[in-house]
């Protein structure tokens, strides 16, 4: 999958090209070897990151909050990302000029998101402290998405076209069009996020019972919560910033995981979702991509027509949600 | 005081709530011990105050005078895991929804023992087999948890209590929702357990007249008093006829019931 990711697009490279290139060979075109290298190799790594993290982040989202629904758009995160970029993109007509400029760069945009997701963070976790009913706080990031819709409602009315037309892009999600420089940004703070996951793997089993059982079997719930939360936070937050909002795949690809071994243990879920997430996030990667066609469809849209069907489709299926 | 088959025991407690300004009692001065191979009953009116000690005693809520003993040591300096090892619950509340089976519930009792990832040792599997024997829901084990009956979850949830391997267990009113087939035959399989692994076993319960017929010891809770004894003792002393605040409803001493005058 990743290789046809990387073939695949509006000019298809053979697979022995991308392999000879990637190993350091020469490719029989120059210009491939350069979308290789250039384009489609960081699209693809992208591509894995982004569909692990979200994936593993609604993996945890779901256990800890005991809803079959959760995932990390559902704790405020992404829509915290969002409001960061929407102040930077539609609200920099009132910024003095120098500041513009500087704003609007890409790693203004990537900035803001990571203030926005952070701020939604600690807000989120300072509400856990004050309440225990983890309804609660599912509740609270509801809140957070349609108070973030709001204002950027607010802020559309005042911004140009050209405004609202970069918001939008971004708002549509993209893999592509990141440096190397931002890859290991993007890919030290996943494999961070990840392995927090990883180290939760007891505590998200024991958590199968509710929190009082996982209590009476000697878990630190406090510790394992917070752990928890923070993991998802960097997986969502960081991703949200580099790529963009990308729906369903944290709601999704636990739920095949789930289906396709038929278990609840988390060693398994694990390294399960893991291999979906990747897998998934690189298909639609590859239909977006259009093979053949001059045109990139946006990936958000063919996450959300793959995944909403999906989702809709594994609820009628299976009646025992409760 | 402190017998060496005493498992837990309490001094002077007094259990309540604390608000922000004042402290509400709702029973003070306990001296209750829980002695190991007992089955014993707590019984109450509803709202009496069963789960605030319940509570207390598993040191959930902190007392608000006197002190809880395990293994005569104060449970307030018991560490989580430590805890975890000398005492289990089964609660009343149900389980959230997941894929679990019966098999993998019950491991789950086995957390205070795992590894970090929660691997199963040999040993693991062979506390788990015991306590699906000694439950008898071997045929159950590869069963989804929410495919059995209620019944059979509460056996699977005693069971996972066993794999847990505490010399204390107890339960939250564990008969709530079952038949009086059912129940009689939980309140004998606790029985049995109390007799042939020798741990002590509380448990909460509204069911009066059968805790009367097949417990060791009773704990009954009044708004003035809280007595444990044995249910013989507890009988003659005519300690029955306060835990009901209705002159409608008595205890016939000789049939061991409650009667409807």
């Amino acid at each position: 999958m990743f290789f046809a990711s990387i073939s695949l697009g509006s000019v298809n490279i053979p697979f022995r090209d991308v392999y000879t290139s990637l190993t350091g060979g020469q490719a029989s075109k120059s210009t491939w070897e350069y979308i290789i290298i250039n384009y489609r190799l960081p699209k693809a790594i992208t591509a894995v990151l982004v569909g692990t993290g979200l994936s593993i982040s609604g993996l945890l989202m779901q256990t800890l909050f005991r809803n079959p629904l959760a995932g990390p758009y559902v704790l405020g995160l992404s829509s915290g990302a969002s409001l960061g970029v929407a102040f930077v993109i539609l609200g920099a007509g009132f910024l003095p000029s120098f500041l513009k400029v500087i704003a609007l760069s890409s790693y203004g945009i990537v900035l803001a998101s990571t203030l926005g997701s952070t701020l939604v963070l600690l807000l989120v976790l300072l509400v856990s402290q004050r309440i225990r009913d983890t309804m609660a706080i599912l509740i609270v990031g509801l809140m957070f998405g349609s108070f973030t819709t709001a204002i950027v409602s607010v802020l559309t009315y005042f911004s140009t076209a050209e405004q609202l037309q970069k918001f939008t892009f971004w708002s549509l999600g993209n893999l592509g069009n990141l440096s190397w420089k931002s890859i290991t940004v993007l890919a030290v703070s996943v494999v961070f996020g990840l392995v927090l996951s990883a180290g939760s793997i007891k505590p998200l089993n024991a958590l199968l019972l509710g929190e009082n059982y996982a209590k009476s079997m000697g878990l630190n719930l406090k510790k394992a919560r917070l752990i928890i939360i923070f993991a998802t936070s960097i997986l969502a937050g960081s991703i949200t910033a580099f790529a963009g909002p990308i729906a369903f795949i944290g709601l999704a690809v636990p739920h095949i995981a789930k289906l396709t071994f038929q278990t609840s243990n988390h060693m398994i879920l694990f390294w399960s979702t893991l291999l979906f997430g990747a897998i998934i996030v690189l298909f639609c990667d590859i239909v977006s991509q259009m093979p053949g066609f001059d045109v990139t469809l946006p990936i958000n849209a063919i996450t959300s027509i793959i995944g909403a069907p999906v989702v809709i489709w594994l609820l009628v299926r299976k009646r025992n949600f409760k | 005081m402190a017998k060496m088959n005493t498992i837990l025991s309490t001094s002077n407690l007094s259990i309540g709530y604390k608000t922000k300004k004042v402290a509400v009692t709702i029973a003070q001065d306990l001296n209750l011990t829980f002695d190991s191979g007992k089955l014993i009953a707590l019984i109450g009116a509803n709202g009496i105050g069963k789960s605030t000690l319940l509570r207390t005693i598993t040191g959930i809520q902190s007392p608000l005078a006197g002190s809880v003993f395990l293994k005569g040591k104060s449970i307030s300096t018991y560490r989580p895991l430590d805890l975890a090892q000398s005492l289990s619950l089964v609660l009343t509340e149900k389980l959230p929804p997941s894929n679990l089976s019966v098999f993998e519930l019950v491991a789950l009792g086995r957390q205070p023992y795992t590894n970090w990832v929660g691997n199963l040792t040999p040993e693991d599997i062979v506390k788990v087999n015991e306590a699906l024997t000694l439950t008898q829901i071997e045929h159950l084990t590869s069963k989804r948890h929410f495919e059995i009956s209620d019944g059979q979850l509460q056996k699977v949830l005693i069971a996972r209590a066993l794999a847990q391997d505490t010399p204390l267990i107890i339960l939250d009113e564990p008969t709530t929702h079952l038949d009086l087939l059912h129940k009689v035959s939980l309140f004998k399989l606790l029985k049995k357990l109390t007799k042939e692994t020798q741990k002590c076993i509380l448990f909460s319960t509204h069911d009066i007249d059968l805790a009367i017929q097949l417990s060791d010891e009773m704990i009954i809770m009044t708004p003035e008093t809280v007595m444990q004894d044995e249910p013989c003792n507890l009988i003659s002393k005519g300690s029955f006829n306060t835990l009901f605040k209705d002159e409608h409803i008595v205890f016939d001493a000789e049939k061991g019931k409650f009667i409807v005058s």
